[in-house]
């Protein structure tokens, strides 16, 4: 992997919560990554293990601590907003709810996105062009979105209601894309529906993606790199070529050499 | 008998039209942003006062008018800078402004009331151009129906543009909005001032109709524009921008319409206020009611 082809470079990443307190938590430890373009990252580790906080940081929802340094497609957005990242970084999130606004119409949620990155105006937020993008890009959903746009968001179900949001995330193709358990809770038949969009949409925009899952075999079949982490820190780190092959219980044995731990299926959520 | 109908009417008519600004004022904090804003008792006085002290002072009447707008538009944004920098929460944020304010317009004025007796206000200026008798109804009704169709345009094409539609989604998914890249911030900050810019407007208008600005002028405008925002609601449960908006002035209407038929029952200016408590009672029970009647499924009261 050579350095300068790198799209994502985090560098010394760490995060500290409640410091001071008997409450203290180290979500994050020192972490480095490089992510290059056209990556397809799939990251799993147990409830806990810090994925979320590092798509935050990633996300420039908080800064990591002192000494991080986030750079995107080779700028340093250490510290910058959250608002400011999300020129570079589209992201879906677990629950629907965060992804997209309930009391806007289909069209008005996606007219919101496609501006991403974008300075906006005083020019009519919707116009007969933009409706026909959005059609375009609800229709290979095929459920039946491209005639409801002018549906309330929150009036769909939560299947719908992530479909659109990951249209959302990535209809003005940012640099990075981000899914955080993006199918956790949706019901196994819309969960793969939202899957099979995702790698439509990572294919065809070769779009740069971290995703992450709680579901070793989804970890296993999609992407083309494989991250584990575990308190914090990356523990496992697998190429395509390393990745190729490997069954649940390979990345289990993986696991547990790295971890130095037993594996324990109940409590942690790596679900086969 | 008719008569009496008549000047209930169309003076329902004229207040609703500019109180309509304070519950489009409201509206916008409340319902578009979801922030709860009582600057407006303070920043409706500020306008008033504003206006009539230029206007005592030789300014011309439109101008003077103008600038309650301005000092509207700074109230609003003193408070939403207040919530998004100093993090102070909406309705704190909101009663340390109503209450500084208060200060503030003793200053403005110099005391507690200003009059415009023998001044010209742009009600006159109006008058004059029409060729009409200075204080009839039917310059009120002017002046008011074209300030309140201005503001009605102009909102609802910005509402409907990029920025607008932005500042609309930030309170309904702040969260959301940030992650696709706007500054919401920014947007509180907006539309704090927009809103307090109108109250402040309407301020100068009254002010300008009554002849006088009085430091307890504002006392309770926040919670006539909520009734009018909840009985506009309730009563035409619009869809759409644009309805949205004439909703808040038909609220304002409708409230001004019970308040006077109210006085002249007899009831003395003192119940008022209980009336209107129990005016936004009522209009807040009817959807519940409904829904009820559906056996709908409630959510609990948000708290903030
Ligand atoms: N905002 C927060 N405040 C305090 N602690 C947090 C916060 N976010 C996450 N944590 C803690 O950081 C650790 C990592 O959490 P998270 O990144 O959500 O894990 P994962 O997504 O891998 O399940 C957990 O111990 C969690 O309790
Ligand atoms: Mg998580």
């Amino acid at each position: 992997m050579s350095q300068n082809k790198s799209l994502l470079q985090l560098r010394g990443i760490a995060k500290i919560f409640s410091k001071g307190t008997i409450d203290e938590v180290t979500a994050l430890d020192n972490i480095k990554l490089d992510v290059n373009a056209e990556d397809y990252i799939t990251i799993i580790g147990s409830n806990g293990a810090g994925k979320t906080t590092l798509l935050n940081v990633i996300g420039g929802v908080f800064p990591p601590e002192r000494g991080g340094k986030v750079i995107i497609s080779g700028n340093d957005i250490t510290g910058f907003s959250e608002y400011k990242h999300a020129t570079y970084v589209g992201r879906v999130y677990q629950d629907p709810h965060i992804g997209t606004a309930a009391k806007m119409t289909v069209e008005e949620n996606l007219a919101m996105a496609v501006l991403r990155g974008q300075p906006r105006g005083l020019r009519p937020a919707t116009n007969k062009q933009r409706r026909e993008l959005f059609r375009s890009a609800l229709a290979p959903l095929s459920l039946g979105l491209e005639d409801r746009l002018n549906a309330q968001v929150g009036t769909l179900s939560s299947g719908q209601r992530q479909a659109v949001a990951l249209v959302m995330a990535t209809i003005s193709k940012p640099a990075l894309l981000l899914l955080d358990e993006h199918t956790a809770n949706l019901d196994p038949r819309t969960a793969q529906l939202v899957l099979d969009l995702t790698e439509v949409i990572v294919q065809r925009e070769k779009m740069t993606t971290i995703m992450v899952t709680h579901n070793m075999e989804l970890a296993l079949r999609y992407g083309n790199r494989l991250i584990m982490m575990h308190e914090g820190k990356i523990v496992v780190d697998l190429n395509q070529k390393q990745r190729a092959g490997l069954t649940i219980d390979d990345l289990i044995a993986a696991f547990e050499q790295a971890s130095g731990r037993r594996f324990i299926e109940d409590n942690i959520l790596l679900r086969r | 008998m008719l008569d009496i109908v008549g000047n209930v009417l169309s003076f329902s008519f004229y207040e609703g039209l500019v109180f309509g600004l304070v519950a489009i004022g409201v509206y916008l904090t409340l319902r578009v942003l979801a922030f709860p804003d009582l600057t407006v008792d303070g920043s409706y006085t500020l306008g008033g006062a504003t206006t009539a002290v230029l206007i005592v002072n030789g300014v011309h009447p439109f101008p003077a008018t103008l600038a309650a707008i301005g000092v509207g538009l700074c109230a609003g944004l003193v408070t939403g800078l207040l919530n998004t920098k100093l993090r102070l929460p909406a309705l704190l944020a909101g009663i340390l402004m109503m209450v500084g304010l208060y200060s503030i317009n003793l200053r403005v004025m110099g005391g507690a009331n200003v009059s415009l007796l023998r001044q010209v206000t742009a009600f006159d200026k109006v008058a004059e151009v029409l060729g009409l008798s200075h204080g009839s109804i039917v310059v009120s009704i002017t002046v008011a129906l074209a300030i309140a169709a201005v503001v009605f345009f102009i909102l609802n094409w910005f509402l409907r543009t990029e920025i607008g539609l932005a500042l609309r989604a930030t309170g309904d998914n702040e969260q959301m909005v940030r992650s696709l890249g706007v500054d919401t911030d920014k947007n509180v900050l907006m539309g704090c001032a927009i809103a307090n810019g109108l109250v402040g407007l309407a301020g100068a208008v009254v002010a300008q109709g009554q002849g006088f600005a009085d430091v307890g002028m504002g006392i309770g405008m926040i919670v006539m524009g909520l009734a009018s925002v909840i009985i506009g609601e309730a009563l035409f449960r619009p869809r759409g921008m644009a309805r949205l908006l004439l909703a808040a002035i038909g609220g304002a209407f409708c409230y001004r319409l019970f308040i006077t038929i109210a006085l002249r029952l007899g009831m003395a200016p003192g119940d008022l206020k209980l009336i209107t408590a129990v005016l936004v009672v009522i209009a807040l029970a009817v959807p519940f009611i409904r829904k009820k009647l559906r056996h709908e499924w409630i959510p609990p009261a948000v708290r903030w």
